[in-house]
């Protein structure tokens, strides 16, 4: 018997390592203009799932290796005179609706499809939350790791060379973190939520913030915040887990853009 | 040549870039030694600023050499930075980026550039002025052996650049770094420098300022009337009050610069 029995306090837990790691993550992806980019990574995950269902290895690891080879194909594309919002908009629905079509090959197996497109975050393992954690420990300790020059790449890549970086590095790693991320993620928002975990609490940290540390450590409190009251909520009122986190995170956008707007009014 | 080559900063021979299948420079040789001033001139879409990125090491050349001084530091002022408007970003943590830099550190370098006590502004708050000022300092925080400004008076008004070339030339004296600048203001930028480089895809002449101006090649390119324009700027620079009427002539200039680049 020990406290890891109890599905919810899993399923809070595995939630916590999700948003702790896309929290700063995502505010990465906000400077830089990617969230489509993180849309793309993300929707390309179900395809992942349907070839590791196919090939017999483990969800992780074939969402993780799609969403890599997303991630580097997009990253590659762009700054090649490619228009990079139709680009990426064609990539994330089609990785979707290819995800889609190859799943429902899979006669043999028995999938819940609506779990990896809206998370399945009550069913969450003691192995998943090992999974979770793991990874989510290795994108923050990529992103700490990092950040200065991720930062000054994402100001300027020309000042990132004239300081000695090299921003396609710094651009890689940015991608490795991100399919990592997605990988985690898709047991507990699923794939059509994974890109909301990173924009939305980074978007709602931003009028409360003047430097970028305090933007990601704001937007990791509000990523948290929401995790454990969608959580809460999706528990009273029987509502699906993912989408109620998103929820939660949405009303805070919307309050602290509402408190942003009427201090500015005030002068 | 080969004392050239020795206390040369950077020197880039036979230099050729290409960009999507079109040549932009082609057989670039360029040296500048230290504590020199050179000025880059040259008409729109003659390459100025992608040789600044060669110089930097931002673009590989298709053809040629570029050599930097060992332990060479640079200090680059980009052309255009644009911070985006969800990126909260103080001046006192602009310049601790990429490295973390001490506080008196950060004060002393915006005191030299002209923008002492910005440190907790957010740099989408500054005016055009304050925020090349606090690009100056970052750029000289490392104590450079070469400072680069790419057109870092762009958006300014003519009181404004020239009040911030003025903070370059006290800049140099205090660090005795070399300066390479490009500009299109060549009335404000010539009178500064110890040596200008006329650019259009090509090295068209180069010399001292008053060479360059009355070179043939150098007309060609820009036609004859900036050679009283820089006149007027070396007027312009002792006594401030100057301006109104040197506006008008540099309008006239302007006129003259797009006529002579479009033949």
């Amino acid at each position: 018997m020990s406290l890891l029995d109890d599905f919810f306090l899993r399923a809070i837990l595995a939630g916590l390592g999700v948003a702790l790691a896309a929290a700063p993550l995502g505010c990465l992806v906000v400077w830089r203009r990617m969230a489509y980019f993180g849309d793309a990574t993300a929707h390309a995950a179900i395809l992942g799932v349907a070839l590791a269902l196919t090939l017999q290895v483990s969800v992780f690891a074939g969402v993780l290796a799609v969403a890599l080879a997303m991630a580097t194909a997009v990253s590659g594309l762009s700054g090649r005179g490619f228009a990079m919002d139709t680009l990426l908009g064609v990539m994330a629905h089609s990785a979707i609706a290819f995800g889609l079509v190859a799943v429902s090959f899979l006669h043999g197996v028995r999938i819940d499809l609506m779990g990896y497109l809206f998370g399945d975050i009550l069913a969450v393992s003691r192995l998943d939350l090992l999974v979770i954690w793991g990874g989510a420990a290795l994108v923050l300790a990529l992103v700490r790791w990092r950040w200065s020059a991720l930062l000054t790449t994402t100001l300027n890549p020309d000042l990132a060379y004239a300081s000695g970086l090299d921003p396609r590095r710094e651009q890689m790693v940015l991608t490795v973190a991100l399919a990592i991320v997605v990988a985690v993620a898709i047991k507990v928002v699923g794939t059509l939520l994974i890109a909301a975990m990173l924009i939305i609490p980074a978007a709602a940290a931003r009028p409360f913030a003047n430097t970028p540390e305090r933007m990601a450590g704001i937007a990791a409190l509000i990523a948290v915040f929401a995790t454990v009251s969608g959580l809460e909520g999706s528990l009273h009122f029987d509502t699906p887990a993912g989408p109620s986190i998103v929820c939660c995170a949405a009303v805070v956008f919307m309050l602290t853009s509402l408190a942003a707007a009427l201090r500015r009014r005030r002068g | 040549m080969r004392d050239h080559f020795q206390d040369g900063l950077v020197t880039l021979s036979g230099v050729a870039v290409r960009m999507g299948g079109h040549e932009v420079l082609r057989d670039v040789d360029f040296t500048i030694r230290r504590g020199e001033i050179v000025t880059f001139v040259g008409p729109n879409g003659s390459g100025k600023s992608t040789l600044m990125r060669v110089i930097v090491g931002a673009l590989k050349p298709a053809a040629g050499t570029v050599r930097r001084a060992p332990g060479l530091r640079i200090g680059y002022v980009p052309q255009k930075l644009h911070i985006d408007q969800t990126l909260p970003l103080t001046a006192r943590r602009f310049l601790s980026l990429p490295h973390r830099v001490a506080p008196d550190r950060i004060a002393a370098a915006l005191e030299h550039a002209g923008a002492g006590g910005l440190q907790d502004r957010q740099m989408s708050g500054l005016s055009g002025g304050q925020f090349q000022r606090v690009l100056l300092a970052r750029a000289i925080l490392s104590n450079p052996d070469l400072l680069i400004l790419d057109e870092a008076t762009q958006g300014l008004d003519q009181p404004g650049s020239a009040a911030f070339y003025r903070q370059i030339e006290a800049v140099r004296q205090d660090l005795g770094c070399a300066v390479l600048m490009v500009s299109h203001e060549l009335h404000v930028v010539m009178s500064a420098s110890d040596r200008v480089v006329c650019l259009n895809g090509h090295v068209c002449c180069e010399g001292a300022p008053e060479h360059v101006a009355s070179a043939p090649e150098y007309r060609a390119l820009f036609g004859t009337g900036t050679g009283g324009a820089l006149a007027l700027y070396r007027h312009d620079h002792d006594h401030e009050h100057g301006h109104d009427h040197d506006h008008d002539h540099d309008h006239g200039h302007h006129h003259h610069h797009h006529d002579g680049a479009g033949s």
